[in-house]
């Protein structure tokens, strides 16, 4: 184990996986001697060659299309989409080819798309988004989004044998975060939820960033007498419904947090799926918290105002009923 | 940028009647193919939109005629010649198309997706212009495997006028990929001729701005069309790079089989008809083989073409359990 940063652990994965493959190539905006603007891919193209880690024109739409062909062809390609606002370039390719040639072809599209979105850094309303929910409703595409570096390096590597076309979102204000990370080689099965802390009252239910804001609500309730339980998800497709259906028989309550827009956003979804298959066990309807439904403004108190954060979470565990507060 | 319209491409080399006999042959049970498909589809036997080809199957079977099945195809919505072009069997083309167990995705895919990976033909596509962009990925998957293989996109002079197509262009010639793009000029995107959807004629001028060679040509000569993409075959093999070529054509027939026309005026249609290929390509042959051998290529088509269909409309339609497939090919 080493302790290493999230984005050091990303990095990780790709050189690993591209010495063990040479089929894996890396395409993106600035990932060759710049070396990617968060990093990740930090001296790859000098060992690896512009072959191999190849900086692309601005042109997400055919670079995204690009993949999907070079995926069919043999390859297996890493594309990273700067930010996660640029995702809507690429939905094309994902919905109209990557998610459906393999289903009527006998082909496979072994791709991933590495993008960061989420708010915090004031970076504005074209560069803060968390579109997780618009790609997590295509079938046919994995869509995960790993909080720790050791989940980071380990998912990635999965993705990147997985044969699907895998979108593997990543958090801007997380490249920074360290923890430790296993040596040597490291998978973690994507479709698994983790249970990062048990509890009996209330299940926190969460994605990327918000994983650590769950994690300091938990710690808060607890102070006031509420055992929180806090599920990272992970993977939001395939969505590990057993995890998260388990946990919600035991604890009766569920808050769902995501930092997306909550109209139509993840949340929905997962709200959905514990009504449809632990309702009788519910003492609470279930609690979504998420994204104000607005572009993410600039200055720092707006930010915040539209961000999901720890003491939202915590409101809306106290608000559920009278037993939670 | 060269001008092959005037070139005396024939004259160089002497055509082989062969394979200007496979060529022909290949372009009778194409055109057969259609208008038995427009027949079935005005008597409501087959599902959604057919888009026949009708006028341009030059393009289609000649630009396919140099490849090996290693080079990969990606076409269009309005793909049977290429298909096949590229050695697709017929039957299995025709069962595809109506939604037959026996189809080249055993009736998941419909007329306008056919592929077949052996063949290298993968494929057709319904997103007008997807085609590019998804042949670019092929030829960065040819250029890093190194075997020289060459990817060939058709797309019609309408997907030229989409964003896509400049991107996957752009790349195409700052990599120096060893692709080859064929536009099918049919001078209609949709319904709409193409004054009203471009700003220049001639599309092979953007051939320029890509920095690789462009060829203009008579996409109604089956030689001129061999020969061409012959040549950029060769060069994307011998890593000099992409080339573009805009095949001047005529789409004889309307849009898709939904298609109410009005649009494409008598006197244009009337002065392409001399100048189908399939007419072009028999009086070459009449010189080279004699009536006979032609008439016995046409008997073979057509009868090829009624045991496709024949055989494909008897095949039977998929059980409704083959819908559901494990949504992530990983978790079988």
């Amino acid at each position: 184990m080493a302790r290493m940063r999230y984005a050091e652990a990303l990095r990780d994965a790709l050189r690993s996986e591209m010495l063990r493959d040479d089929k894996v190539v890396l395409y993106g905006e600035d990932i060759g001697i710049y070396g990617g603007v968060f990093k990740v891919t930090r001296d790859l193209q000098a060992e690896f060659g512009d072959l191999r880690v190849r900086d692309t024109p601005i042109s997400e739409q055919a670079m995204t299309y690009m993949c999907v062909g070079a995926a069919i062809s043999g390859l297996k390609p890493v594309l990273e989409i700067m930010y996660a606002d640029f995702l809507p370039l690429t939905l094309d390719a994902l919905i109209n080819q990557a998610s459906v040639l393999p289903y009527l072809w006998p082909v496979r599209v072994p791709m991933v798309i590495r993008t960061q979105g989420g708010g915090g850094s004031g970076a504005g309303a074209q560069h803060s988004k968390s579109l997780d929910a618009l790609v997590a409703h295509i079938p046919g595409i994995k869509v995960v989004s790993p909080v720790t570096p050791a989940d980071a390096k380990g998912m990635l590597t999965a993705a990147i044998r997985d044969p699907n076309p895998v979108v593997f979102l990543e958090h801007k204000l997380l490249y920074n975060t360290s923890g430790e990370v296993p040596d040597g080689e490291h998978v973690v099965e994507l479709g698994k939820a983790h249970i990062l802390r048990e509890g009996s009252d209330v299940t926190l239910i969460a994605n990327s960033k918000m994983v650590l804001e769950a994690e300091k609500a938990a710690e808060d309730l607890a102070k006031r007498g509420i055992s929180a339980e806090v599920i990272d998800l992970r993977s939001l497709r395939p969505l590990d419904t057993d995890t998260i259906v388990a946990s919600v028989k035991k604890t009766s309550r569920a808050v769902v947090i995501n930092e997306g827009w909550r109209f139509g956003g993840f949340g929905a979804e997962v709200a959905a799926t514990i009504t449809e298959q632990a309702f009788e066990y519910l003492d609470a309807p279930v609690c979504r918290i998420g994204g104000f439904d607005r572009p993410i403004p600039y200055s720092q108190p707006l930010e915040a105002a539209v961000l999901p954060d720890a003491e939202k979470i915590i409101a809306g565990v106290l608000a559920m009923d009278g037993r939670a507060g | 940028m060269a001008d092959a319209a005037s070139s005396a491409v024939i004259g160089r080399n002497a055509p082989d009647p062969e394979l200007l006999l496979d060529m022909f042959g290949k372009m009778i049970l194409v055109r057969q193919m259609e208008e038995r498909l427009g027949e079935l589809h005005k008597q409501g036997r087959t599902r959604g939109p057919i888009h026949r080809c009708d006028g341009q199957e030059a393009v289609g079977i000649a630009g396919t005629a140099p490849l090996r099945a290693s080079d990969t195809v990606t076409s269009t919505h309005r793909g049977h010649a290429h298909y096949i072009g590229k050695g697709l069997d017929p039957h299995r083309v025709v069962a595809e198309i109506f939604g037959r167990v026996t189809g080249y995705s055993r009736g998941k895919a419909g007329h306008m997706l056919i592929a077949d990976v052996e063949q290298g033909m993968i494929g057709g596509n319904a997103i007008v212009g997807a085609g590019i962009p998804l042949a670019l990925g092929q030829a960065l998957a040819h250029q890093l495997h190194g075997r020289g293989d060459v990817a060939v996109t058709f797309f019609g002079d309408g997907a030229a006028q989409a964003g896509i197509c400049h991107e996957a262009m752009n790349m195409a010639g700052l990599w120096k990929l060893p692709i080859v793009f064929i536009c099918e000029h049919n001078e209609y995107g949709l319904t709409a001729h193409a004054r009203y959807q471009s700003a220049v004629e001639d599309l092979v001028i953007r051939a320029a701005g890509y920095n690789m060679p462009g060829v203009k040509i008579d996409g109604n000569d089956v030689l001129q069309v061999y020969e061409t993409v012959g040549e950029a075959v060769e060069r994307a093999r011998a890593g000099e790079g992409p080339t573009f070529i805009e095949a001047k054509t005529y789409r004889l027939v309307g849009f898709s089989t939904s298609d109410m026309g009005g649009y494409q005026p008598q006197a244009e249609i009337d002065a392409w008809r001399p100048r189908d290929p399939i007419l072009r390509t028999r009086k070459l042959l009449l010189e080279l083989t004699g009536e006979e051998r032609i008439r016995k290529t046409e008997e073979e088509a057509i009868t090829a073409c009624d045991k496709a269909f024949e055989l494909a409309l008897s095949d039977p339609l998929p059980d409704a359990s083959e819908a559901d497939v494990p949504e992530f090919v990983g978790a079988h």
